[in-house]
């Protein structure tokens, strides 16, 4: 089985986040990880081979740090990665994006690709749904359990307040919700081979497009820091006095009950 | 010479530690209060490949350095020492000596397992009559035949009683002193072979330490190890090794006290600031942080010989008795920074504290380490 | 040329969802100001009657597509009906609620469009040049982001609770245009089948107004029940911390957090909940929180508007009991 995972490499979300003296998103000192989410899809992936046999591919973009990422999913099991970098386009928009990732996909067989539902740096929660579409393959997002027989999949998919049960043909893309399994630690030995396995670098010119082939659909986006909360009232006294005080408190003063 | 750690030691220690911090430190306290052996901690790492580090593959381990290995022990160690000993003396005491003296044969039947982690590994040296002065052993073996009969007792053994692979010393010919000692692979579960005493510690309570009794135990002669005579040598070599582990240890519990004081200090207030502010608690967290890196760099300098076979008594046991002073230090000064709350069991530097004290004491006390040392320097 | 601002309603079970009825309402208030026509679109099975709630909402017209195939949401069918739509009309803006239907159709709908999204939005502003401006929240609402769409139509999800909901007003007429379902057979490759909702009472936790949330503190999944009555005298949801639920002691459905759910409610009591930046992510953006916790330096105090400092197995039930004097 051909199995491709889309990769994205995030900041570990105990981050703190500093605006730089451009209002950019200051990334000096950040701790790099793979996305969360991203580990359930990888982890699914390396299920799947174990199962049917294969390769995982994954696919990932952004600069050369991002190959630290590539090469921890494939201490896991993964068996080649392949990094678009191409300074040409920066900071691409969503739309971009999974024009690319469509571009590089297209270039290798898959019968299934995995992402995670989310990043946690941009929150987006598009990519990996846009690609399917742009590839014109199904999509199934959130997925929290997956079972494959006959090149189709049932895929238990999470829904608010609930779940539902998708039957889809392969190849399809399907996004991991937390819960969907336990991601593996790299072993010793995984991380010993991760070294000899393939990263293949692309640039755009590798992929037959140009950075004038993707204008921006959406604006530069302009960042802010949220205003700091502040410890509001302290409720003392015993417990029945407190309760009531918050009671009374919640219902006159800020009138949410 | 680079002090920078590479790639791939980078992804290793990650790995250590999210496992450690994730897996092993939650329970840590508990299995400390309880003195219980972290059983199924021990088959995670065997399937993480943490318990042949440094064996080749084609003996069920990793093929990784030293380097890699003390970066393991280290990890464990900052979150829960009693099971980074129990790797520790698992690769180093049992495996090891295996791998440097054992027959193609042993290697296949006994190494493998260990290697994997299938199987765990202890060390029996230590007697009633011969901590520091091994040529006081008493425990005996004689040949008969084509079996060896082994009678004695061996106290303080680390995973005694759940390892199932024993690496022990017993003396043929008293007449001859430590060149008349032996040492043989013994497996659990050998009629003759039984436990004593579970030794209750100040520290590392949940590593199992045991007494191992050996009453008219037969075992085959291929279970000698080396020739007969050597043994003394393999267990000395075997410790030269071994404190590499014990160093990685000691060092993962400084590593651990350092950062909860430091953690500490920035939350906690007092005279209007919080205690990083003052000077005087500065200056004491200046220094734990200037001898934790003296003795990972000492820790790394054994590492680099090791992996490169070169003579590596000297500079393990300087990273030895440094690491684990250095230990002792970092850890009773934790207690120190955080004050009442330190000295109770609702923080873990009183855990570190305690469990740092063996480590200036077991495989070679800080004195004979230091006689380690000026045996090598006085012979130059 | 006036083309509209579209609000793509979410009804489940022909139960129009909250969200929709806070995207019309504040829809409204930007066709009031833009003179763009509000338009409200509802695709399903038997939705005709659903056109005089959207009116009575504001909406100006309301394009209703009546299919079996459309009875349930399916990401292929809703996404070939309103692509074909979307082209044909040509609106301004297109808005859909971040509810689980919203974050697995509107990435897909603008890829096909070929134009840019903002996703989960807490702020939408008219604007002279892009129409629409957005902010929304990144790094687990460490940070926002100001985005706008330099393309139309404008696509985002906004995040539930975000908008207000305009009183109803019967009087408010909407024209009613009914479309045929056009959808691409290509699109029809994931099938559904089989719908399990979970039965509970308590509103569901991404659109709760109140929500009472548990952490470390419960010190056990037995203790939840001090909660849950507590949650059904005010109406409320339960949440739960991550600690909790690794711990087992609730189902993940209930974490609130970065790696669980986004919640933005108008009460937010944490009870034993240390407030790590991580749990922040998923309720920072609360109007009021309340934290309870034995721990005097518990994080959390240093952003609740309300504060107790003591043991929340003493006081949620004495809190309970102020309640139901309350009401």
């Amino acid at each position: 089985m051909n199995i491709v995972v889309c990769l994205k490499q995030t900041f570990d979300t105990e981050a703190k986040i500093v605006l730089d003296s451009n209002g950019k998103i200051d990334s000096n000192g950040v701790n790099l990880v793979i996305n969360p989410y991203d580990e359930y899809a990888v982890e699914e992936a390396l299920k799947l081979k174990e199962k049917f046999g294969g390769e995982v591919t994954l696919v990932s973009m952004g600069s050369e740090r991002v190959q630290e990422s590539i090469r921890t999913a494939l201490a896991m099991g993964c068996d080649k990665g392949i990094l678009v970098n191409d300074p040409s386009i920066e900071n691409p928009d969503e739309w971009a994006t999974s024009e690319i990732l469509a571009k590089a996909v297209s270039q290798i067989p898959y019968d299934i690709i995995l992402a995670g539902r989310i990043a946690v740096d941009d929150g987006s929660s598009q990519v990996a749904i846009r690609l399917a579409d742009a590839l014109n393959i199904p999509s199934v997002s959130s997925i929290l359990k997956l079972e494959i027989e006959d090149n189709k999949g049932t895929v238990t998919r999470e829904i608010d307040g609930g779940t539902e049960l998708i039957e889809v043909g392969l190849p399809a893309v399907l996004t991991a919700q937390k819960g969907l399994n336990e991601p593996r630690y790299p072993s010793m030995m995984g991380i010993m081979k991760a070294k000899k396995k393939e990263i293949k670098v692309l640039t755009l010119a590798d992929l037959g497009m140009s950075a004038a082939d993707l204008p921006r659909k959406m604006s530069i986006p302009k960042f802010s820091l949220p205003n700091a909360r502040t410890a509001g009232k302290k409720i003392s006294g015993e417990a029945a006095e407190a309760a009531q005080e918050l009671a009374r408190l919640l219902r006159e003063e800020a009138k949410v009950i | 010479m680079n002090f920078e750690l590479n790639e791939d030691h980078i992804m290793m220690r990650k790995m250590v530690r999210d496992f450690a911090e994730e897996e092993c430190a939650p329970g840590s306290e508990e299995r400390d209060e309880k003195e219980e052996f972290p059983m199924e901690l021990w088959k995670k790492c065997g399937e993480l490949g943490l318990a042949g580090i440094t064996f080749a593959e084609e003996y069920g381990g990793v093929g990784a350095d030293y380097l890699s290995y003390a970066i393991t022990i280290e990890e464990l160690s900052r979150v829960d020492a009693s099971l980074g000993v129990t790797i520790s003396a698992h690769s180093s005491l049992c495996a090891n000596p295996i791998n440097l003296f054992g027959t193609e044969e042993q290697k296949q039947k006994y190494l493998v397992p260990l290697a994997t982690g299938e199987k765990m590994g202890a060390f029996g040296l230590t007697e009633a009559m011969a901590g520091s002065d091994a040529s006081g052993t008493r425990t005996t073996a004689v040949k008969e035949g084509n079996e060896y009969v082994i009678n004695g007792s061996k106290i303080f053994i680390t995973n005694g009683y759940y390892a199932d692979t024993y690496v022990i010393t017993a003396q043929m010919d008293k007449s001859k002193g430590n060149k008349g000692i032996a040492a043989f692979i013994l497996e659990k579960g050998t009629p003759g072979f039984t436990f004593g005493k579970k030794e209750k510690k100040m520290g590392i309570r949940s590593s199992a330490t045991y007494e191992l009794v050996f009453e008219n135990c037969r075992i085959p002669a291929e279970n000698l190890l080396g020739q007969e005579g050597q043994g003394f040598k393999i267990a000395m070599t075997t410790l030269d090794y071994g404190r590499i582990g014990i160093a990685s240890q000691a060092l993962g519990i400084a590593q651990g006290a350092y950062e909860q004081a430091l953690k500490y200090s920035k939350e906690r207030s007092q005279f209007g600031k919080t205690l990083s502010q003052l000077d005087v608690i500065q200056f004491k967290l200046a220094d734990m942080a200037l001898q934790i890196e003296a003795a990972r760099l000492l820790v790394y300098q054994a590492c680099d010989l090791a992996t490169k076979h070169k003579p590596v008594s000297k500079y393990a046991a300087m990273a030895k008795v440094f690491a684990a002073e250095t230990a002792n230090k970092v850890a009773t000064q934790a207690v120190q920074i955080l004050g009442g709350y330190g000295y109770t069991r609702d923080y873990p530097v009183e855990r570190m504290m305690r469990d740092a004290k063996i480590t200036e004491i077991y495989e070679g006390t800080s004195e004979i380490q230091r006689i380690v040392i000026a045996a090598n320097i006085l012979k130059d | 040329m006036a083309k509209g601002i579209w609000i793509v309603i979410e009804q489940s079970k022909l139960e129009i969802r909250k969200v929709s009825l806070e995207l019309l309402s504040q829809g409204r208030i930007i066709a009031d100001k833009t003179g763009e026509p509000l338009i409200a679109v509802i695709l399903g099975k038997g939705v005709t009657d659903l056109a005089k709630r959207v009116a009575a909402y504001g909406a100006d017209k309301v394009i209703l597509v009546d299919d079996d195939k459309l009875a349930d949401y399916t990401t292929g069918a809703y996404t070939s009906v309103l692509n074909k739509l979307i082209r044909k009309e040509e609106p301004q803006a297109v808005l859909i609620g971040n509810t689980a239907v919203g974050k697995d159709l509107a990435p897909r709908l603008a890829q096909r469009l070929g134009v840019g999204m903002a996703s989960d939005c807490t702020g939408m502003e008219n604007e002279e040049e892009s129409f629409l401006t957005f902010k929304r929240p990144i790094y687990g609402g460490k940070a926002f982001a100001q985005v706008a769409s330099n393309v139309r139509p404008v696509v985002a999800t906004i995040r539930p609770n975000t908008f207000p909901v305009a009183a109803e007003d019967a009087s408010h007429q909407a024209e009613v245009v009914n479309e045929t379902a056009d959808i691409d057979p290509a699109d029809l490759r994931a099938i559904v089948k089989e719908i399990a909702i979970a039965t509970s009472q308590r509103p569901e936790l991404i659109e709760a107004n109140i929500i009472i949330s548990g952490g470390r503190g419960m010190k056990g999944p037995e203790n939840y029940t001090i909660l849950e009555e507590c949650a059904d005298v005010i109406g409320a949801a339960v949440g739960a911390s991550r600690a909790a639920v690794d711990a087992g002691w609730i189902e993940q459905k209930f974490q609130v957090g970065q790696t669980g759910k986004t919640v933005s409610p108008t009460l937010y009591i944490a009870c034993g909940i240390s407030g790590a930046i991580q749990h922040l992510a998923g309720m920072g953006s609360s109007k009021v929180i309340v934290a309870i916790n034995k721990d005097p330096e518990a994080n959390i105090f240093n952003l609740a508007d309300y504060s107790i400092v003591g043991d929340l197995f003493e006081i949620i039930p004495l809190l309970t009991e102020e309640f139901k004097k309350l009401s």
